[in-house]
């Protein structure tokens, strides 16, 4: 007995051990990232210039390039990727469904459906208002994963949850493009639709990064509780949790990180499954680690997506939503092909 | 079997879809921009009219009708079989991507071959399309098969491939998009979310072979269908050689699939729905539930099709819009049901 407990111990320090050396050299790599999506685009800036204008702010043409165009876009996208990748983690504990990410549940979809509509009913519409219409659209689909997931002890099992929430996804883009359509906007819409960083503004960053502080701090706190419940619904009721209650605070921050990032970055899918799957095999079960870890290489992911979805064609800029769902699908088949005996 | 009683409500059954189909058949003619009365239609119809009505009902009205029928019944039966060979009853050729892979192979063949979207789609496009949209939904399918396999076929397995691969080809879809140019851009989405934009004679010569062809043969097949979805073990104890079953089926539903995603790109749920209610009218027997299926769904994108022309006019809506505002509730209501 005495050296099982041991050998939990060492476990756990091991998680903790490769979890940190995760997060710091995770952290290393996403500041080499930032400075490289920085001093790339149409004007190249070296990157002498680029840690300087960082550091003492000038009004030379460079230094308002970086703070005005580059630095909000490449932050943007280094805290949507970590959103989004928190916000699949949670989701796949919540639900136990390995395959879980808020754009196959119809959660990013949701919130571009809303933000159609309120490009339609205004033209210049703010960010505050913006992020507000992406909340909107992100709880309804958010609302209906709760329901199915929250049903019954056992739970409707995975591959309905996946298939509701693609049909879902599929009529909610489906409505995007016809108001898009519609009220002559498919041009300014069409990013959103396939998500792109192209709109990425210092007012709306900073509002995401607000939102997505708050809901991150959150999902730590309940960290623990999602691990339990990860477990089985039975365990976690037996372990007194009331289950729900975890799940319903579970999809609020999910709709708040995603909504939010849908609100800057348009519809960027698959994310969210990849990298909590990821770093699952690399630190095992404990959500304590796997958010945390989470956050870090989804900003990276994302980062270095942007870079390439600026890099392939020059000078057009390639949907990243296109790019990362090219990346994720291969990963969801890998993943399917493992798991479904146990779905 | 069948017992007199339930023959006769089969019959009723069945009269009354038809009747509905008719009157939306009638309302569908009467209703646009040039508007004739009912009375006139069937006027019209037996040569009666006069030759301007001629011209609206001959060469515009009654070539996209026909094509929304053979639409609709060609999704109407791949979705049917899909569910059958799936034993999945949530099974269709746009959730399985088998739609977009067809979408995606006449996206890129309209890029490299004119570079114009149906601005000025020439006769052998026409024809050639159909076997372009069938190699796209043919590949589609081979993919979903070959990856799903795995010591066999799982049907929870094949629906998640086929999930992935149409995000897959969504995500491709998107990129090509991006290369024309606006106005075909627009074009392209609008064709992509579902229309019956093929709307002249040729399309129709183009399609009905197809729609035809494997319709007969898949109901000539229905009651490997019947066995199969009794599952595997039951399947080979009959005798069935279950995976080349399987595989035949899923070819001739790939051709229908295509030729149907040819003249109206994809069409969601329209396959996924129809079945269902079928069966709800006529019971799971596949000789009697791809017939029914096919005339549920043709009047349900009749239905779709006459709103969307006409709700927003002048401008029109995607038809595949209007049947996922009708199909997805309902299939969330299925899903929640269970």
């Amino acid at each position: 007995m005495e050296k099982l407990i041991l050998t939990q111990k060492k476990k756990k320090m091991n998680r903790l051990i490769m979890s940190t050396f995760i997060i710091v050299i995770g952290l290393i790599i996403l500041f080499l990232g930032i400075s490289l999506s920085v001093s790339l685009g149409a004007k190249h800036i070296d990157l002498n210039t680029v840690f300087n204008s960082m550091l003492s702010p000038s009004d030379d043409i460079n230094s308002k390039i970086i703070r005005d165009i580059r630095l909000p876009r490449v932050i943007a996208a280094a805290l949507v990727g970590a959103f989004l990748a928190v916000s699949g983690a949670i989701m796949q504990g919540l639900t136990r469904n390995p395959i879980a990410d808020p754009s196959i549940m119809g959660i990013t979809q949701g919130a571009t459906f809303t933000i159609a509509i309120a490009f339609a009913m205004k033209a210049n519409i703010g960010s505050s208002d913006l992020m507000i219409f992406a909340f909107i659209g992100a709880s309804l689909s958010g609302i209906i994963v709760f329901l199915l997931s929250s049903r019954s002890i056992k739970g409707v099992s995975p591959i309905k949850l996946v298939l509701a929430g693609t049909a879902l996804g599929t009529l909610l883009i489906s409505l995007a493009t016809a108001i898009a359509m519609y009220s002559n906007l498919s041009q300014e819409l069409s990013f959103w639709i396939a998500g792109g960083l192209v709109t990425a503004k210092w007012e709306g960053v900073k509002l995401l990064a607000s939102v997505g502080a708050f809901g991150v701090i959150a999902a730590i706190i309940l960290s623990p509780k999602i691990t339990i419940l990860s477990l089985g619904e039975e365990i976690s009721i037996g372990l007194g949790q009331k289950t729900n209650i975890i799940r319903f605070i579970g999809i609020v921050i999910v709709i708040l990180l995603s909504g939010g990032s849908v609100a800057v970055a348009g519809n960027i899918s698959f994310l969210g499954l990849i990298v909590p799957q990821i770093v699952r095999s690399l630190v095992g079960p404990d959500y304590r680690f796997i958010i945390p870890c989470s956050l870090v290489l989804g900003a990276n992911l994302l980062v270095f997506s942007d870079i390439s979805a600026r890099m392939i064609n020059q000078p057009y800029e390639t949907p990243i939503g296109a790019l990362t769902a090219l990346l994720g699908v291969p990963f969801f088949i890998y993943i399917v092909r493992k798991e479904v005996k146990s779905l | 079997m069948q017992t007199h009683k339930g023959k006769k409500k089969l019959i009723l059954i069945i009269s009354i879809l038809f009747i509905l189909l008719l009157s939306i058949f009638i309302i569908s003619f009467n209703i646009g921009t040039f508007a004739i009365g009912p009375i006139d239609v069937i006027k019209t119809l037996f040569g009666q009219g006069d030759s301007k009505q001629e011209l609206v009902l001959f060469t515009m009205r009654l070539p996209r009708i026909i094509i929304a029928l053979l639409v609709a019944s060609a999704l109407a039966v791949s979705g049917t079989v899909l569910q059958g060979i799936t034993k999945n009853d949530l099974a269709d050729p746009g959730i399985l991507g088998i739609s977009s892979g067809a979408a995606l192979a006449v996206v890129i063949y309209i890029y490299f071959m004119n570079g114009k979207a149906y601005s000025d789609v020439s006769l052998i496009t026409i024809f050639t399309m159909p076997i372009i949209a069938l190699l796209g939904a043919g590949f589609a399918a081979f993919l979903i098969y070959t990856l799903a396999w795995k010591k066999g076929i799982n049907p929870t397995r094949l629906i998640l491939m086929g999930i992935g691969i149409n995000s897959a080809f969504s995500a491709i879809l998107i990129l090509f998009q991006f290369r024309f140019s606006t106005q075909d851009f627009n074009k392209i989405m609008i064709w992509t979310s579902g229309s019956i934009w093929g709307t002249n004679w040729s399309y129709v010569i183009a399609t009905l072979p197809f729609v035809f062809i494997f319709t007969v043969l898949i109901i000539y097949k229905a009651r490997y269908l019947d066995v199969l979805s009794l599952g595997d073990e039951l399947s080979v104890g009959l005798g069935v050689n279950i995976e080349k079953e399987r595989r035949t089926l899923l070819i001739y539903t790939v051709a229908l699939a295509g030729a149907a995603t040819a003249v109206a790109g994809t069409i969601a749920f329209l396959g996924l729905i129809s079945p269902h209610i079928a069966r709800k009218l006529v019971g799971p027997k596949h000789k009697l539930l791809l017939p029914t299926s096919a005339l549920v769904s043709s009047i349900i994108l009749l239905l779709s099709d006459t709103i969307a022309k006409n709700v927003l006019a002048p401008i029109e809506m995607p038809v595949g819009i209007v049947v996922s505002i009708i199909g997805v509730p309902y299939f969330i209501y299925l899903i929640m049901k269970e």
